[in-house]
């Protein structure tokens, strides 16, 4: 599977949950499939979207999930010890590992070659890190967000991306919407 | 005055709840004073990109955060300033430690500090400059402004406001 479609598979549990989404082809694939007032799309600011979400669960007690990448965790790895010495309950963390930089052109990442992110994770205090197969993604994601113990979900799927148009959205508009979402 | 705990009494006043740090000595009593009140949630991280998104998060979340830095900073911050706290508007006060001004030892924090405002001048980010120990009064309007303005607003504190190095 590629990223689409598991963004497809998942929306379903996805729906009504305040999620921010990585910068490019994972924001514009699931504005496509799956728009909504609690997804937060990043424009801009690769590698930012973990960090963001875990802000957020910081500061609410809603459960946030973070849709991001391997190419923008590498980007930002000083997030894995910020995750793993402050993780609320309340937050998931699913990184959807192609081994590619999917929205540049798929070139590869290292965590296709010898980069192990579970690995990472565990290493820097995430106390809950679940590595699953792309097949497998809806029902561990579901479980994590049952759990409510703060989860780094790694989740091994196939490089590629699906033609879905750029989001024209006002940046501002999207953050008001979330925010009133966030306080709904 | 004690203006670690001026500059953190101001910030509770301000319902400042979420700060976080990357660490300067100039900056330490500050952070301390930071760590230890109940009121705020202190948060150090990494990198001051990675700060400013768990800052964007924390606001979007009902929170009014804060970043405690360097100036050196501004050298990683640039995009994440323009393309996450400009773009979405959100309001983020800076309080920087203005390494290589006046009574700085290091040379090479020069090479920063020459660049500091000119880069701030360029991204339209309102800029208050402490030299003097007074000028830590205007804190509290400066916080107010920021979040009235929905703007990162950068507070440059120089080695004279601080004291200086003492014996380093």
């Amino acid at each position: 599977m590629i990223r689409s479609e598991i963004l497809k598979e998942i929306a379903p549990i996805l729906k009504d949950q305040l999620i921010v989404c990585n910068i490019g082809i994972p924001s514009q694939e699931l504005h496509a499939i799956m728009d909504q007032p609690s997804n937060f799309y990043m424009l801009g600011t690769m590698g930012l979207a973990s960090s963001i979400g875990l802000g957020l669960a910081l500061a609410q007690p809603k459960t946030v999930i973070s849709i991001d990448g391997d190419g923008s965790i590498l980007t930002n790895l000083g997030t894995l010890p910020t995750i793993g010495n402050n993780c609320p309950s309340n937050y998931i963390l699913m990184i959807i590992d192609n081994g590619s930089y999917g929205s540049t052109g798929d070139q590869p990442t290292y965590t296709g070659r010898k980069t192990d992110l579970a690995g990472m994770a565990r290493a820097a205090g995430c106390d809950n890190v679940v590595e699953v197969q792309d097949v497998d993604c809806g029902k561990a994601l579901q479980e994590a967000i049952d759990a409510q113990n703060g989860t780094v979900l790694v989740v091994k799927c196939d490089s590629g991306n699906a033609k879905m148009p750029v989001i024209t959205m006002d940046p501002v508009v999207i953050r008001h919407r979330f925010m009133e979402a966030v306080k709904a | 005055m004690n203006i670690d705990k001026k500059i953190v009494d101001d910030l509770v006043a301000n319902d400042v709840s979420f700060v976080t740090t990357v660490p300067c000595k100039q900056l330490a009593g500050v952070i301390e004073e930071v760590d230890q009140r109940p009121e705020i949630f202190h948060i150090p991280s990494n990198k001051e990109d990675e700060g400013m998104g768990l800052c964007a998060g924390a606001f979007m979340g009902g929170k009014r955060p804060a970043i405690i830095m360097q100036n050196t900073a501004i050298g990683v911050t640039i995009n994440t300033l323009a393309t996450l706290t400009q773009f979405y508007r959100m309001p983020l006060p800076m309080i920087i430690s203005y390494r290589g001004e006046l009574r700085e030892p290091v040379a090479c924090q020069v090479e920063m500090a020459v660049h500091t405002k000119a880069l701030l001048e360029q991204m339209l980010i309102p800029t208050y400059h402490f030299h003097w120990q007074k000028d830590v009064e205007e804190f509290d309007n400066i916080l107010k402004y920021t979040f009235m303005a929905n703007k990162p607003v950068a507070i440059l504190t120089d080695a004279n406001f601080w004291g200086g190095y003492g014996d380093q």
